[in-house]
């Protein structure tokens, strides 16, 4: 492995990480809020020089194959996940170091849970970086420092395939630093109309902007203790339920768009299962939960904006689901596996794979009943590749088993059965809640230091999609 | 510019490689989508997989904005097809590997009519630099300007000769030749030198002159007699065909071993003026017996690298002056070169170093008045041909009071049929032709060449 590529490239995304830092800091001046300041400014001059000194002298092999991007993002993610702690650790907004850890890598793997019991007595800076963290996560930090720095190598594909969603990752134009550019084209403009949308409905400039900013990245930080709820407003329900739909949309869709093929990008197959998914979970959770709101129009809005919330794995709250009855909180535990489309922001297993999953087992049955005939699985029409069928197997696999291991790790920790499993669940699909100790209305505040780290480290598993993070234990023979 | 490349063969990996990192927008497609997925990991290009001549993949490969389509999968019929389908999809230029010298008869119907820009031949492309290579016996390459007016020759300086530790200033006066050393390579440095600079035994100087006086140059620095007159080449293919064609033109003897009785056959019918042999090449008996300690050179031409090399290097011990090897595969490029063997041609790379003279002038044709442009030393020197525009500050003025900046130089100047290899007194006219030898990349036009 190329160590001395794989330091070069993190300490520039260290840098670029310390330069956002920059954003808090003005809200911090805006609110005047002089311990955020200066805990902003600290962290991110020093993370600026750090990265600064460790990028002057560049390797003289720059060569990044599958193995070192793999590193590279996990290394990457790991010292922000730090290092963007640090902040709310020295200015004392959040006392403790692990919680900090875990608020920051929540943050940046957009699953929004929290440990915070009392969110609005920090400071405005803090808030803003939290919301932050989604939107500079959501599309990965790698994305970002591609945009930012074209890297004159010419194999960043294993970078970014490293670190985006999906079974497969693809270009949308030849040149990587133009995809990525467009990327973030689309991402921006969706996120700033969004906001603009919030604010036309009222909500605080600074409320929008956060808010925003968490859907972006389907995240899921909220300013407000209530989330959503707080805001009362069937209108932001119902903006903030249509923006996470389109953030858990596979991007290339937008780019279709953009390019005149938006005929195409309404056949997307995948397109087509996630809200065949969504539309199937909102009308049983309805049914189920009318008689709780005693009208079939006010089920329906919090049972959308619910099951959106979840399937895009953003995690906002506009009722307490804990106390709905068991069947819809068991339809939504299932949904935190879907996630969104591939190249989407969202987390979860991705509708994609899990669209192969079943068509391979339907393909299995019909070779089991008569064993000479040839099955195809087949996604838009096209035949899957049978490498991409068996990776996403395995990936079920690997995935399925290092959440059991968590959930019996986890377990030493002493919660009830559904908190210690959903707990587990809604972090390794980067959702944000769980149920009954850590639902909508609840936090993960009650777990032990250790059991913070690691369930943060179950968002980054999940968010980097295990891979990248497993090179980091793998022994090179000799 | 946006460029597709359609086959991802060596051929094909070599121009993506290049094109990519010159700047270029790169999509390759291939039928096979491991080969492309190997190339997309590789390279920062887009890829596709898909069938060359089925029109829903060439959009898929958004075949309608590219600028140029470059064809290079195995099969003639399949790359002029795909060719004329990209052209009807709105592909700009299109440029196609046809091997079948039949097809290249009809070169000017399928340019005009169908709108093929370019066909490229790769065996007869490389049976003309062996060609070259004859002809200037002594240098190890020789490129050709303004449309052939004007060559820039590679030469090896050797321990001893006249050359080895002569000032610049002085090479006029010493040698009574009328030349000029464009540029030096010593070890990996290539230097635009001024006059004071010394020339060294083992350095690669890169001249321009006449036609005449390079030739007596070579009489005066060579060790390899100035004209060859006698060669053998061992394999009698496609490459085989056109060069004895070529040579047979310039007064050579021809011998040609081939192992084939029939293909013997047709040789002996197509040229009654050459030798052909029906033996096996690799035979040393019969090499010998056939006069290769006496013959000038030796070409070998049959299907197999490693054959080829083991020939070259045992006529290299025997003592022929000139010794060719063609090399198909082009990881063994790097061996060969490392165990002395200084003349290879690569069919492939010849193949690729055309097209990407092709792109490159399309590229600065567009915006810019370069003609042509070539990269030499292994990509460490440029030589620009300009056309002098009317209106600019240093026409007509004596080349003496022009300031040229560092790392620049006036190779040579056509105007109109004659050559001019320029000093202090000649001065640059409108409409001449100017090729620039420079080690400073990015200029756009002839006015950045001069100091303010």
């Amino acid at each position: 492995m190329n160590h001395k590529m794989i330091f070069y490239l993190t300490a520039q995304i260290v840098r670029a990480v310390g330069i956002l830092m920059v954003f808090p800091l003005i809200v911090a001046g805006v609110y005047g809020e002089r311990p955020s300041a200066l805990a902003f400014a600290g962290v991110g001059i020093g993370m600026i020089l750090l990265g600064t000194v460790l990028t002057l002298k560049k390797p003289k092999d720059t060569s990044v194959f599958t193995r070192e991007g793999m590193a590279v993002v996990a290394v990457a993610w790991i010292a922000c996940s730090f290092l963007g702690a640090l902040p709310y650790f020295f200015s004392g907004e959040i006392p403790n170091l692990a919680d900090a850890v875990f608020e920051t890598a929540s943050g940046l793997t957009t699953t929004g849970s929290t440990i915070l019991t009392d969110i609005e007595s920090m400071s405005k800076s803090c808030l803003f970086w939290r919301a932050f963290t989604h939107f500079i996560g959501g599309m990965g930090v790698l994305i970002l420092m591609l945009a930012i720095l074209p890297q004159s190598d010419t194999r960043t594909m294993h970078l970014v395939r490293a670190e985006s969603a999906g079974p497969t990752a693809g270009k949308l134009v030849a040149k990587m630093s133009s995809s990525v550019r467009i990327l973030y084209g689309i991402y921006i403009a969706l996120t700033l109309t969004e906001m603009i949308l919030l604010l036309c409905g009222g909500m605080p400039f600074f409320d929008a902007i956060t808010t925003a900013f968490s859907t972006a990245g389907t995240g899921g930080f909220s300013c407000r203790a209530g989330s959503i709820a707080d805001y009362g407003s069937a209108y932001v329900d119902g903006v903030v339920t249509v923006f996470m739909l389109l953030f858990s949309v596979n991007f290339t869709l937008y780019f279709m768009v953009v390019t005149g093929k938006g005929l195409q990008a309404l056949k997307n197959e995948e397109l087509h299962v996630l809200l065949g998914i969504a539309a199937v979970a909102t009308i049983l959770i309805t049914g189920n939960i009318t008689s709780v709101y005693g009208s079939l129009l006010k089920a329906f809005r919090y049972a959308s904006f619910q099951v959106m919330t979840i399937i895009s794995t953003a995690g906002f709250a506009t009722a307490d689901y804990t106390e709905w009855p068991f069947f819809s909180q068991t339809i939504l535990m299932v949904l935190m596996f879907v996630g969104g489309c591939a190249g989407s922001t969202g987390g979860g297993l991705k509708v994609m794979r899990i669209m192969v999953l079943f068509k391979s087992a339907l393909k299995e049955i019909r070779c089991t009943l008569s064993p000479r005939s040839v099955v195809v699985v087949k996604c838009d029409g096209r035949a899957v590749p049978k490498e991409v069928v068996h990776g996403i197997g395995y990936y079920f696999i690997v995935f399925m088993f290092l959440l059991a291991v968590s959930v019996l790790l986890l377990g030493l920790d002493g919660h009830d059965v559904p908190t210690t499993v959903t707990a587990v669940i809604t972090c390794m699909n980067n959702v944000g809640p769980g149920l009954n100790e850590i639902g909508p209305s609840g936090n993960f505040a009650g777990f032990s230091a250790w059991a913070k780290l690691l369930l943060s480290a179950d968002m980054l598993l999940g968010r980097l999609e295990i891979y990248p993070l497993l090179v980091l234990f793998t022994v090179r023979k000799k | 510019m946006d460029i597709l490349i359609v086959g991802c063969g060596k051929a094909g990996s070599i121009l993506a490689e290049t094109l990519c990192s010159e700047g270029h927008n790169i999509t390759v497609m291939d039928k096979d989508p491991e080969v492309v997925r190997d190339m997309v990991d590789n390279n920062d290009i887009q890829g596709v997989t898909g069938d060359a001549l089925i029109v829903s993949d060439l959009k898929e490969a958004n075949v309608d904005q590219a600028h140029i389509i470059i064809a290079v999968t195995e099969s003639d019929e399949i790359n002029l097809m795909c060719c004329l389908m990209a052209r009807k999809c709105g592909a700009r230029h299109s440029i196609a590997r046809v091997r079948n010298p039949i097809y290249g008869e009809q070169l000017v119907f399928m340019r005009e009519e169908l709108g093929v820009s370019m066909m490229i031949n790769p065996e007869y492309q490389t049976a003309g630099a062996i060609a070259r290579m004859l002809r200037y016996p002594n240098a190890l390459h020789v490129e050709t300007f303004a449309k052939g007016r004007m060559d820039l020759a590679e030469i090896k300086v050797l321990p001893g000769s006249i050359l080895d530790g002569l000032r610049l200033m002085d090479i006029r006066r010493k040698l009574k030749l009328h030349l000029l050393v464009c540029a030096v390579r010593r070890g990996d440095d290539v230097t635009i030198p001024d006059g004071s600079a010394t020339l060294l035994a083992g350095d690669r100087i890169y001249i321009t002159a006449m036609h005449a006086e390079l030739a007596k140059l070579y009489k005066e620095v060579g060790d390899v007699k100035s004209r060859m007159r006698s060669c053998i080449i061992v394999g009698g293919g496609r490459i085989s065909y056109y060069l004895v064609r070529q040579l047979l033109e310039l007064g050579f003897q021809v011998k040609i071993i081939e192992q084939k009785q029939e293909r013997c056959d047709k040789l002996a019918e197509w040229f009654p003026r050459a030798e052909v042999i029906q033996a096996d090449g690799t035979d040393q008996d019969i090499l010998l017996e056939e006069g290769l300690a006496g013959t000038d050179a030796l070409i070998t031409l049959t299907g197999i690298d490693e054959e080829n090399i083991i020939l070259s290097l045992y006529a290299k011990k025997l003592g022929v002056d000139k010794v060719v090897t063609k090399i198909n595969r082009t990881s063994l490029l790097p061996i060969s070169e490392s165990v002395g063997l200084e003349n290879v041609v690569s069919p492939i790379e010849t193949t690729a170093e055309l097209i990407l003279q092709y792109v490159r002038a399309k590229k600065n044709s567009e915006n810019s008045n370069i003609i042509t442009l070539y990269r030499l030393a292994e990509d460490k020197l440029e030589a620009i041909e300009f056309i002098v525009r009317g209106g600019t500050k240093f026409v007509s003025k004596p080349l003496s009071e022009l300031q040229l900046r560092p790392g620049f130089l006036i190779a040579g100047v056509i105007r109109g049929n004659k050559r001019i290899i320029p000093s202090g007194a000649d001065c640059l006219k409108v409409n001449d032709s100017v090729v620039v030898v420079t080690t400073n990349r990015k200029i756009a036009s002839l006015d950045e060449i001069f100091q303010d």
